[in-house]
C-alpha cells in the first residue's frame, strides 16, 4: 500500500507532462480494473440502490463468489444514473465488455451469475453492454450508450459515477484525479487559476448563473489575510437529490474542486456545508477528505508548494433558508440562520467579516475538469452564453427516473420524452416542475425551451438547483401549489414581514379554496372571495419587498401555476370542482343503486357515519355529512361508488 | 450523562460561538435530544445565555427537546413522494399514533418526523423506521406495521 502511494505520488501526481508514459499507464489500467485476469462484479451503492436492496444483493453475490467463482473481484461503486433500475449490477469478464443488469435483487443473483459464468445470459434483466474500449464484444447484445436514456445525455460531471469505488483514492487518481490540483498549486498563481475559470465561462449552477471566475476574482482582490471557501452542499429543495448522488458516487472530485477553488482565492480553510440526513454521502466525503490528507493533498505545505489547506464538513441544522448565502454564513457563525442585507456581498465581507466565496457542489465539480482539459474544451460544450452541462434529478411520474446530465441547449422535451421515456402508465403529461419549492412549471407549450440561462429567463423560468419533477394528469395543480406554500410558510425565517405574513396568508387562502363549502355560512364564502382576489397582489408584494431570495421567489409556484393553469384555479374557486379528484373537500361520492349489493362494508368503515341503508338493499350517502375522504371508494368491491 | 458532555466538550475551545451548532448537534447525536441541563452547561462553556441558545436551537428543525421514541419514524414529504401520496401516509400515522410530528408518544415508544427528500424518489412514498427503509408504503399498511413494531418493542 505504501509502495502504491509512493508510486502514484511520484509517477502520476508529480509527473510533469500531460501524457503519462506507457509503463505507468499499464499500472493505472490495472488499478482501474480494465485489465484483469479475473471477473469483476460491480454493484451500485447509492441511497437509491440501498433502498432497493443493493446491500442484500452484495451479500448474495459475495457468498456466490465464495462458493463458485473464487478470485472474482467484488466492488461497490456509485450510481450510474437510472434509479428505477436499482439495484444495478455490472459484470466484466476478462477481456470482454462490461454487461449491465437491472433490478438484481438477492434472489436473482444465483441464476444470473450461473448464466453469465456459463455463457447463457438471461436477457430479461439485461440492460446492455458498455462498448468502445477495445474489448471483445458480446454478439447480439445492445450497447447501453445507444439506449435513449444515455444517448441524449452528455455525462461529464457524472463521468466517473458508477465507474469506480468512491471510497478508494487510488482509483480516482488512476482515473486522472488530483493531477489538475497538483499542477495548479505547483505551476499557476492564484490569478492564473481564476483567469482559466473565467475564460471557460463557467457559471454558478445554483440558479442565478453568476460567472464563477468573476466571483473568485472579487474575493481575491479584496485585501485580507484570511479568506474562506464554502461549498454549499445543502440541497434542501424537496425532490432534489443531485448533490447527494454526486457525493455518494464521486466524492473525490468534489474534494479536488474545493481544493482548486480554495487555492484560486488563496483560502487556507474550506468548509463544506452539508445536508442533514445524507449520512451515507457524508461518510464517503469524510473518507475522501481523510485519504486526500494521507496523500498529502491537504494539510500544510502541500507537495512542497508552500500552500496550506484544510477542509472541514459542517452539518446543517435544518432550515431551508440556510441555502441563502448570508443566512448560511450566519449559521456557520453560530447564529440563527437569517439573511442579511446585501451589499456587502460575501466576496467582500462574508464569514467572520472576511472575504468568502460560496459555490455549490455542481459548480465545483466542473472545476477539476476545466483545469484538466482547458477552458477551450469547456467552451465547446453547451451554448454561447451558458457553456457546460446541467445535472437534473428526474423524479415524479416519468417512466425513467434518476440523476441525468445534459448539455446546455438541450430542450425539456428531450429530457421528458427521450431520456425520461414519457409518463408512467400511459397517463397524460401535465407539467414539469423545476427549481424546487420556489421554482416554476413548464407546460407542453414550453417544452421546446432550451436549457440555457438567458432563454429560460426570457420565458420567466428559473434554472433552479436541479429538481426535475414530472407531473401527470392525476395531480391537482391547486393542491400542489398549496403544498409548496405550506413548505414555504414553514421555512420562512420570520425576519422580514412580507415573507413571514405573506406566505402564511397565501397558504390560508389556498386552503380556503380547497375546503368543503358550507351553505349556511355566507361569511366564510365572502372571506374566501376577498382572499382569492388578493392572492395575486400578495404574491407581487412579496416578490418586490422581501429581503432575500426565499421570500422573493416563494410565490413563484403560485404565479406560474396561475399563468399556466388558470382554468383549474377557476374551477376550484367558482365551480368547486377538482378535476384530478385530489382535493378532499371538493369531492362528493354517490352510490350506484344498480351495483350496490348492500354488503355494509362502506357504512361500517365511514369515519363520519354518512352512509345509511338496510342490509342487502342499496345504500346511500348523505352529501352534507360526507367529508370526501374516499374510504368507501377504496373499500367497495363492486365499484358501486362513484366520484361526482 | 454529564461525563458524556465532558468528553464531547473537550474537542471544542471555550467561548467560541461558532462551535455552538456543532456542539449541540453532537450532544443530540449522543443523547437523542437536548435537555435543559445540557443547555445550561453549554451556556456556561461558551459564555452564552440559555435564552440565546434556546432561541437558536428552536430556530432549526433538527433540535428536539424531548427524547425520541424507541420507534423512530421519518416520513418523506418531498415533491415526488407528495405526488405519489405521502399525505395519506402522514395522516394515517397521525391518526394511529395520536401525536404530531416532532412529538413523542406518552409511553416513550414512538416518535415521528416529516422530512423533505431522502433520495428514494422513485420508491415513493417512503418512510424510514429506525434506519430501515420501507419503500412504496400505503396508508392501509400503517396500522399493521405499527402493531408489529409495538409488539417487537414490548417483547424486547
Amino acid at each position: 500500500m505504501e509502495d502504491l502511494k509512493k508510486f502514484l505520488t511520484s509517477k502520476v501526481l508529480l509527473f510533469e507532462a500531460d501524457t503519462l508514459p506507457a509503463e505507468t499507464e499499464k499500472v493505472l489500467r490495472q488499478i482501474r480494473r480494465e485489465k484483469t485476469d479475473n471477473a469483476v462484479i460491480l454493484i451500485s451503492s447509492g441511497t437509491a440502490s440501498i433502498i432497493a436492496g443493493s446491500e442484500k444483493t452484495w451479500s448474495a453475490v459475495n457468498s456466490y463468489i465464495d462458493d463458485n467463482e473464487p478470485g472474482t473481484d467484488l466492488v461497490r461503486v456509485g450510481c450510474t444514473g437510472p434509479a428505477n433500475f436499482e439495484p444495478l449490477l455490472s459484470i466484466q469478464l476478462p477481456g470482454k465488455n462490461k454487461l449491465f443488469f437491472r433490478n438484481i435483487t438477492e434472489e436473482k443473483v444465483e441464476p444470473l451469475l450461473n448464466g453469465v459464468f456459463h455463457n447463457d445470459i438471461n436477457k430479461d434483466d439485461l440492460v446492455g453492454q458498455h462498448g468502445g474500449r477495445g474489448f471483445e464484444l458480446w454478439p447480439g447484445i445492445p450497447f447501453i450508450e445507444e439506449m435513449d436514456f444515455f444517448r441524449y445525455q452528455k455525462r461529464v460531471i457524472l463521468g466517473n459515477c458508477g465507474c469506480y469505488d468512491p471510497e478508494n483514492i487510488e482509483e480516482y487518481i488512476a482515473h486522472g484525479g488530483y493531477r489538475a490540483f497538483v499542477k495548479a498549486i505547483r505551476h499557476y498563481t492564484y490569478e492564473e487559476v481564476c483567469n482559466i475559470i473565467e475564460k471557460s465561462g463557467l457559471r454558478g449552477r445554483s440558479g442565478g448563473g453568476y460567472p464563477t471566475g468573476l466571483k473568485w476574482k472579487q474575493a481575491l482582490n479584496t485585501s485580507s489575510s484570511v479568506r474562506y471557501l464554502v461549498c454549499n452542499a445543502k440541497e434542501s429543495d424537496p425532490g432534489a437529490f443531485t448533490d447527494r448522488t454526486i457525493l455518494e458516487s464521486d466524492p473525490h472530485r468534489l474534494v479536488e474542486g474545493v481544493a482548486i477553488a480554495s487555492y484560486a482565492i488563496g483560502a487556507a480553510s474550506a468548509i463544506i456545508f452539508f445536508r442533514r440526513g445524507s449520512e451515507h454521502a457524508r461518510q464517503r466525503l469524510q473518507k475522501a477528505i481523510d485519504s486526500a490528507r494521507e496523500y498529502g493533498l491537504l494539510g500544510s505545505n502541500i507537495f512542497s508548494s508552500g500552500y496550506k489547506l484544510d477542509i472541514t464538513i459542517r452539518k446543517e441544522p435544518g432550515a431551508f433558508v440556510c441555502g441563502e448565502e448570508t443566512a448560511l454564513i450566519s449559521t456557520l457563525e453560530g447564529k440563527r440562520g437569517m439573511p442579511q442585507l446585501k451589499p456587502p456581498y460575501p466576496t467582500s465581507a462574508g464569514l467572520f467579516g472576511k472575504p468568502t466565496v460560496i459555490n455549490n457542489v455542481e459548480t465545483l465539480m466542473n472545476v477539476p475538469l476545466i483545469m484538466q482539459n482547458g477552458p477551450e474544451w469547456y467552451r465547446k460544450l453547451g451554448t454561447q452564453n451558458s457553456p457546460g452541462t446541467k445535472v437534473f434529478a428526474v423524479a415524479g411520474k416519468g417512466r425513467m427516473s434518476g440523476v441525468i446530465e445534459v448539455e446546455m441547449g438541450t430542450t425539456f422535451r428531450t429530457i421528458l420524452e427521450d431520456i425520461g421515456d414519457g409518463i408512467k402508465e400511459g397517463k397524460k403529461f401535465k407539467a414539469i416542475q423545476i427549481g424546487g419549492a420556489s421554482g416554476s412549471f413548464i407546460t407542453s407549450e414550453n417544452l421546446d425551451t432550451a436549457i440555457d440561462y438567458e432563454e429560460m429567463r426570457e420565458r420567466g423560468v428559473g434554472m433552479g438547483a436541479g429538481g426535475f419533477v414530472i407531473i401527470d394528469e392525476d395531480t391537482c395543480m391547486v393542491d400542489l401549489v398549496r403544498y409548496y406554500m405550506e413548505f414555504m410558510r414553514n421555512e420562512s425565517c420570520g425576519k422580514c414581514i412580507p415573507c413571514r405574513e405573506g406566505t402564511g396568508r397565501m397558504l390560508e387562502i389556498m386552503e380556503s379554496v380547497i375546503r368543503k363549502p358550507s351553505d349556511d355560512d355566507s361569511g366564510t364564502t365572502l372571506e374566501r372571495f376577498k382572499g382569492v382576489m388578493q392572492l395575486e397582489t400578495i404574491a407581487s408584494v412579496m416578490k418586490d419587498t422581501s429581503l432575500c431570495g426565499l421570500g422573493q421567489t416563494a410565490s413563484n409556484p403560485f404565479m406560474s401555476a396561475l399563468k399556466n393553469f388558470r382554468e383549474e384555479f377557476e374551477e376550484h374557486i367558482f365551480d368547486r370542482k377538482c378535476r384530478a379528484n385530489i382535493c378532499r373537500g371538493l369531492r362528493t361520492f354517490s352510490i350506484d343503486v344498480d351495483k350496490c349489493t348492500g354488503c355494509t362494508a362502506c357504512a361500517s368503515k365511514c369515519p363520519v357515519n354518512a352512509i345509511y341503508g338496510t342490509r342487502l338493499q342499496p345504500f346511500f350517502i348523505v352529501e352534507e355529512k360526507c367529508i370526501g375522504c374516499g374510504v368507501c371508494y377504496d373499500i367497495c368491491k363492486f365499484s358501486a361508488i362513484t366520484v361526482k | 450523562m454529564s461525563r458524556d458532555l465532558e468528553t464531547i466538550i473537550k474537542k471544542y475551545k471555550s467561548g467560541r460561538r461558532e462551535d455552538l451548532i456543532p456542539l449541540l448537534q453532537e450532544i443530540q447525536d449522543d443523547q437523542g435530544y437536548i435537555s435543559e441541563e445540557m443547555i445550561v452547561k453549554v451556556g456556561g462553556f461558551l459564555g452564552l445565555s440559555t435564552t440565546k441558545i434556546y432561541g437558536l436551537a428552536t430556530f432549526y428543525d433538527q433540535f428536539r427537546f424531548v427524547p425520541e421514541g424507541k420507534i423512530r419514524i421519518k416520513i418523506c414529504n418531498g415533491t415526488s413522494c407528495f405526488l405519489n401520496g405521502s399525505r395519506g401516509v402522514i395522516n394515517k400515522i397521525k391518526e394511529e399514533t395520536g401525536i404530531r410530528a416532532g412529538q413523542t408518544s406518552r409511553d416513550g415508544n414512538l416518535s415521528y418526523e416529516i422530512v423533505t427528500c431522502m433520495g428514494g424518489c422513485n420508491n415513493g412514498p417512503i418512510i424510514i423506521v429506525n434506519d430501515e427503509y420501507y419503500p412504496h408504503i400505503k396508508p392501509e399498511q400503517i396500522p399493521d406495521l405499527l402493531k408489529k413494531l409495538r409488539y417487537i418493542i414490548e417483547n424486547d
